[in-house]
C-alpha cells in the first residue's frame, strides 16, 4: 500500500485561496494515485496556465507545466515517446475548453491513453474573474458587463459526440466520489475526461459549494455503455448529473496504433540512432 | 511532314544542356521529371532538377528545369536549350526563358518557334489516352540524349509497374514511339561520367529528412504546408524502419507542443513547417527556451506575408526565426546550401539542440526543398552521435545552476529523480518561483549558452582567393547561383562567401569581410542577413541585391549584376 502523503510537497507555496475547490481535487487525486500505487517517478502531471495548472507543483511527480491551453499536446508527445508513464493532464475550463479547444477535440479523436482532469469553476480565476467558456448565461463580470450571452460549453456532450472512451463529471466538494471517478479514469485504457465542478470562492459568487450541492446529483440506473443515453444525460442541466456518463473500453488507443511499438516496447529515449536504416535509405536512392 | 522538318535540326555539342519541361498541373510533369532524372543519372550524366509551380492541383502552368552536364551544376538558369512543351500555355508561360537558340519540342499544332513539332497528342490518343503524351515526349528526349532504351524502359517499369500490367505496357509503348521518333534526329553530346550511375540522387527535402534521422530524430509532429511537406512525407514514409514516430497534428501549435512533450520524455524531436505555420509555433519556441527542452525546427521558406505565394521560394523568414518567441534565450540557426550540407547540418542541429537544450532552426526554401541532384554517397558524412541524457538520482534538479548554463538533463522514468519543467520562471527544482534574484540567474543561464554556441559556430566558407577584391555574400540556397557564377567568371579578384550557419555567427566573420567590396544576395527586400551582420559585428555590406518575386536568383542574373560591380 502506498500512502497518499507520499505525493505531498511540504515546501510548496500554495497559491490557492483558502477554501478553493482545487484543494478537494488535489486530495482526491492523491488518494486515487495511492490507491492505484502509481509511483511518482512513473507519473507525469501535465498542465497549462491557470489556477488548476498550478496543481502539479503541489503533488510530487514528474511535471510538464507548459503553455496556456496546450497541455494535451505535450501530454500526447509524452505518451508517444514513453507509453510506460502514467499521464494525468490537469487543466481548468479556460485552459481546456477555451484556449485549448482544438486540442481537446483532436486528443479525443486520437484516443491518447491519458486522464484529462478539468477543474470547471465556470470563471477565470488567475486573471481575476472574467467569463469562461462554461460560465452560465447572464453571469456578470468586469468584462461581461451586461452578462454572458453565449451558450455555456458542454464538455461532456462534445466528448461523447466525438466518441471519447470515458466521460465523467465529478464535484470537488465530494472527495470520496471524486477519488473513485479519477481512479476509474486512470484505469481506463484510452482518453478519459473528468470534468470536475470546482467552486471558486473568490470570483464566482453564483456557482458556490452550496449551489453545486443543490443543483447536482449522482447518476443511478444509468448504463454507461449506452452512448445515446449518455449523450442525453449529458445535456441535462439544473440539476446536473454527476458520475460516469459513458465508457467504451474497446477502442484502440493512439499508442496501440503506433507501429513503432509493435515489435519493440522500449520507450524512445532508450533507443539509439538507427544509422544502418538511414544508410539503407540512402543506398536506395541509387536506383529508381 | 514533321519528321522531315526536324531532321534538318542540329544540336550544338555542349557540356551543359538545360532542358525545361512545361505543362499544366495534373499532366504528369513530375512523373516525366522523375523518369528523365533517373534515366540520365543511370546513363552516367550529371543531372540537376528544380521546379516552379502554381498553387493548384489541376491546370495552371508549371515547369521543371533539368540540367544535364558533364560537371555537376545545381543552379537555376534562365537560358533554355531544349523546351519540352506539354501544353499550349507552356510557351507563353516560359517565354522569358526561350532564347533565339532554344529548341522547342511540342505538339506540332502548338509550336511556333524553331521547333521539333511532334504529333504527341494524336499518338497518345492512338495508344488510348492523351495522358501518354508526356511519356512519348520522355522517350524522344531520352533518344535525343542517347540514353540507352533499356535504361529508359527500366525507369518506366519502376514508375508504372504498381499501376498494373496494362497501363505499364501502354506506357512502354508510348515511350517506344517517342524514342523511335527521335531516331533520325541529331543527338545531344554531353560528356558522361560512368561513376555517376552509382551515385545517389536526392532532393533537398530528402537530404534534410535523412540528416534528421541520422541525427537521432525519434519524433516529428507537423501540419502539412508547402514547401515543408516533403520532409514530413519522407519521415512518415520511413519512420517505422528507422524508428521515428510521425504524427500529423491538428495545427502547428499542437505540433510543436507535441514535439516538446516528446523531447521532455527523451525523444529527440522536430517539427517541419513554413512561414505562417511557423508563426503559429512561435509561442512554443519560447516554451522550448524557458523549459530548456531541445527541439529542431525546419522551416521551408516561401514568400509571405500571410499566405503569400505558397509554392514559390524566398528567404524572408530569417528575422522571424531569429526573433521568434517571447523573452530572451539562446538559439542557433542553420541554412544549408548544398544537399550534402543539408544532410550534415540537420544532424548538427539535433546535436546542438540536445547538447545545449535549446531550439535549433534549419532554414530551407522551396528551391532547395525541391532541388534534385546526384552526388557520391561518401559526400553524405555522418557526425558522431551521442546521448546527452543522464540517469537521475533522488535529489535530481532539472535546472541545477552550472558554470556553462547547461544542467544535466534527465527524463521521466529514467532513474529515481523527478523531472519538473515549467513555463513559468522556476527554481532549480523546476517549480514556480518569483524570487527575483534567482530569476536573474536563470535568465543568464538560458542566455549565456550563446557564448559557447558562438565559439562552436561554423565559419562561413570562402570560395575563391583569400585576397580577392570583390566578395559575393550569400546564405542558404543562394549558394547555387552565386558559386556557379563565380566559377564561370573564374577571376582571381572575385570570391564568394557562403554562410550555412546564420546565427550565432562565427567570431571570425568580420575578418572574412574586412577590406572587401561586398555584394550580398538575398531573396528578401530588407536584406535580413546583411542587417544581422551589421547588428552583430558592425559590418557594412556595400551592395545589396534583393530578389523577392518568388523565384530564386538565376546564374545569368548574378553574372549581370557582378559584371556591373567588377
Amino acid at each position: 500500500m502506498m500512502k497518499p502523503e507520499l505525493y505531498d510537497q511540504p515546501d510548496a507555496d500554495v497559491a490557492w485561496c483558502p477554501g478553493c475547490g482545487n484543494f478537494g481535487i488535489l486530495r482526491a487525486l492523491k488518494l486515487a494515485l495511492s490507491d492505484l500505487e502509481i509511483e511518482p517517478e512513473k507519473l507525469v502531471l501535465v498542465s497549462g496556465i491557470g489556477q488548476a495548472g498550478k496543481l502539479p507543483h503541489y503533488l510530487k511527480s514528474n511535471v510538464f507545466n507548459g503553455l496556456h491551453g496546450r497541455s494535451l499536446s505535450p501530454a500526447t508527445g509524452i505518451r508517444a515517446s514513453n507509453p510506460g508513464l502514467t499521464v494525468v493532464d490537469v487543466s481548468g475550463d479556460g485552459c481546456m475548453y477555451g484556449e485549448g479547444g482544438n486540442h481537446f477535440l483532436h486528443t479525443i479523436r486520437r484516443n491518447v491513453d491519458l486522464t484529462n482532469l478539468v477543474h470547471n469553476n465556470m470563471v477565470y480565476g488567475l486573471t481575476k474573474g472574467q467569463a469562461s467558456p462554461t460560465s452560465q448565461r447572464d453571469f456578470r463580470t468586469p468584462l461581461q458587463v451586461e452578462g454572458v450571452f453565449e451558450e455555456p460549453f458542454n464538455p461532456l456532450s462534445v466528448a461523447i459526440a466525438l466518441g471519447a472512451g470515458f466521460v465523467a463529471r465529478a464535484f470537488a466538494g465530494d472527495v470520496d466520489k471524486t477519488r473513485e471517478i479519477i481512479k476509474q479514469a486512470i484505469l481506463h485504457r484510452g482518453y478519459a475526461l473528468v470534468d470536475i465542478f470546482q467552486p471558486c470562492v473568490t470570483f464566482n459568487r453564483v456557482n458556490t459549494y452550496q449551489w453545486f450541492q443543490e443543483n447536482s446529483y449522482y447518476l443511478e440506473d444509468h448504463n454507461p455503455r449506452d452512448r445515446v443515453e449518455a449523450f442525453q444525460r449529458a445535456t441535462e442541466t439544473m440539476p446536473y448529473p454527476l458520475g460516469v456518463f459513458y465508457q467504451n473500453p474497446d477502442k484502440a488507443t493512439f499508442e496501440e496504433n503506433l507501429s513503432i511499438y509493435q515489435e519493440d516496447d522500449r520507450p524512445l529515449y532508450q533507443r539509439k540512432v538507427n544509422r544502418e536504416a538511414v544508410h539503407r535509405l540512402i543506398q536506395s536512392k541509387k536506383k529508381i | 511532314m514533321w519528321g522531315v522538318f526536324c531532321m534538318d535540326f542540329k544540336f550544338k555539342t555542349k557540356d551543359d544542356v538545360t532542358l525545361v519541361l512545361g505543362g499544366e498541373a495534373g499532366q504528369g510533369i513530375q512523373t516525366v521529371e522523375q523518369i528523365l532524372l533517373w534515366a540520365f543519372k543511370m546513363a552516367g550524366y550529371n543531372v540537376c532538377a528544380s521546379k516552379e509551380y502554381m498553387s493548384r492541383v489541376r491546370g495552371g502552368q508549371n515547369s521543371t528545369q533539368i540540367r544535364v552536364s558533364s560537371r555537376r551544376v545545381s543552379a537555376y538558369k534562365e537560358h533554355t536549350d531544349l523546351l519540352v512543351a506539354l501544353s499550349p500555355g507552356a510557351l507563353e508561360h516560359l517565354k522569358n526563358r526561350i532564347y533565339p537558340d532554344t529548341v522547342v519540342m511540342g505538339d506540332e499544332k502548338d509550336v511556333e518557334y524553331p521547333a521539333l513539332g511532334l504529333p504527341f497528342l494524336k499518338l497518345a490518343q492512338e495508344i488510348g489516352s492523351p495522358i501518354y503524351a508526356n511519356i512519348i515526349a520522355a522517350g524522344a528526349v531520352c533518344n535525343l540524349f542517347q540514353v540507352d532504351a533499356d535504361i529508359f524502359n527500366q525507369c518506366l517499369t519502376a514508375m508504372f509497374s504498381r499501376k498494373g500490367e496494362e497501363i505499364l505496357q501502354k506506357d512502354i509503348q508510348a515511350g517506344r514511339e517517342g524514342y523511335q521518333m527521335a531516331e533520325s534526329w541529331g543527338k545531344v553530346e554531353v560528356e558522361r561520367d560512368p561513376s555517376v550511375a552509382d551515385q545517389v540522387l536526392l532532393n533537398g527535402s530528402e537530404a534534410v529528412a535523412l540528416g534528421c534521422m541520422s541525427g537521432g530524430c525519434k519524433f516529428i509532429a507537423s501540419y502539412p504546408m508547402t514547401p515543408s511537406t516533403p520532409v514530413q512525407v519522407y519521415m512518415a514514409e520511413h519512420g517505422r524502419e528507422v524508428g521515428v514516430v510521425f504524427e500529423q497534428a491538428e495545427d502547428e501549435i499542437a505540433a510543436i507542443n507535441m514535439a516538446l512533450g516528446a523531447s521532455y520524455t527523451g525523444a529527440s524531436s522536430m517539427v517541419a513547417t513554413s512561414g505562417s505555420g511557423f508563426a503559429l509555433m512561435t509561442e512554443a519556441v519560447g516554451l522550448s527556451g524557458m523549459t530548456e527542452t531541445p527541439v529542431v525546427i525546419y522551416i521551408g521558406m516561401r514568400p509571405g506575408p500571410a499566405v503569400g505565394l505558397p509554392t514559390r521560394s524566398s528567404q524572408e523568414d530569417l528575422d522571424l526565426a531569429l526573433y521568434s518567441g517571447p523573452g530572451e534565450f539562446a538559439r542557433a540557426i542553420f541554412a544549408p546550401g548544398r544537399l550534402e550540407d543539408a544532410y550534415q547540418l540537420s544532424q548538427r542541429a539535433f546535436q546542438l539542440a540536445e547538447e545545449y537544450q535549446i531550439p535549433v532552426f534549419i532554414l530551407s526554401d522551396q528551391y532547395l526543398a525541391d532541388l534534385h541532384y546526384n552526388l557520391p554517397e561518401e559526400d553524405l558524412v555522418d557526425l558522431k552521435w551521442e546521448s546527452y541524457l543522464v540517469k537521475t538520482e533522488e535529489d535530481y534538479q532539472r535546472y541545477q545552476l552550472t558554470r556553462n548554463g547547461i544542467s544535466p538533463r534527465g527524463v521521466p522514468g529514467y532513474g529515481g529523480g523527478l523531472v519538473v519543467v515549467d513555463a513559468d520562471e522556476h527554481d532549480e527544482d523546476g517549480h514556480i518561483t518569483e524570487d527575483l534574484e534567482l530569476r536573474s540567474r536563470m535568465v543568464e543561464k538560458r542566455y549565456h549558452k550563446l557564448q559557447n554556441l558562438r565559439k562552436e559556430a561554423l565559419p562561413p566558407t570562402l570560395y575563391g582567393e583569400e585576397d580577392c577584391e570583390v566578395l559575393l555574400v550569400g546564405w542558404g540556397s543562394t549558394y547555387h547561383p552565386l558559386e556557379e557564377a563565380r566559377r564561370k567568371l573564374d577571376r582571381d579578384d572575385l570570391g564568394f562567401l557562403h554562410f550555412q550557419q546564420v546565427y550565432p555567427l562565427h567570431p571570425d566573420t568580420e575578418k572574412y569581410l574586412a577590406g572587401k567590396k561586398t555584394v550580398a544576395y538575398e531573396n528578401n527586400i530588407k536584406g535580413q542577413f546583411s542587417n544581422l551582420l551589421k547588428l552583430e559585428y558592425g559590418v557594412d555590406i556595400q551592395e545589396r541585391v534583393a530578389k523577392y518575386n518568388g523565384m530564386p536568383f538565376s546564374v545569368e542574373e548574378v553574372l549581370r549584376s557582378v559584371r556591373e560591380v567588377l
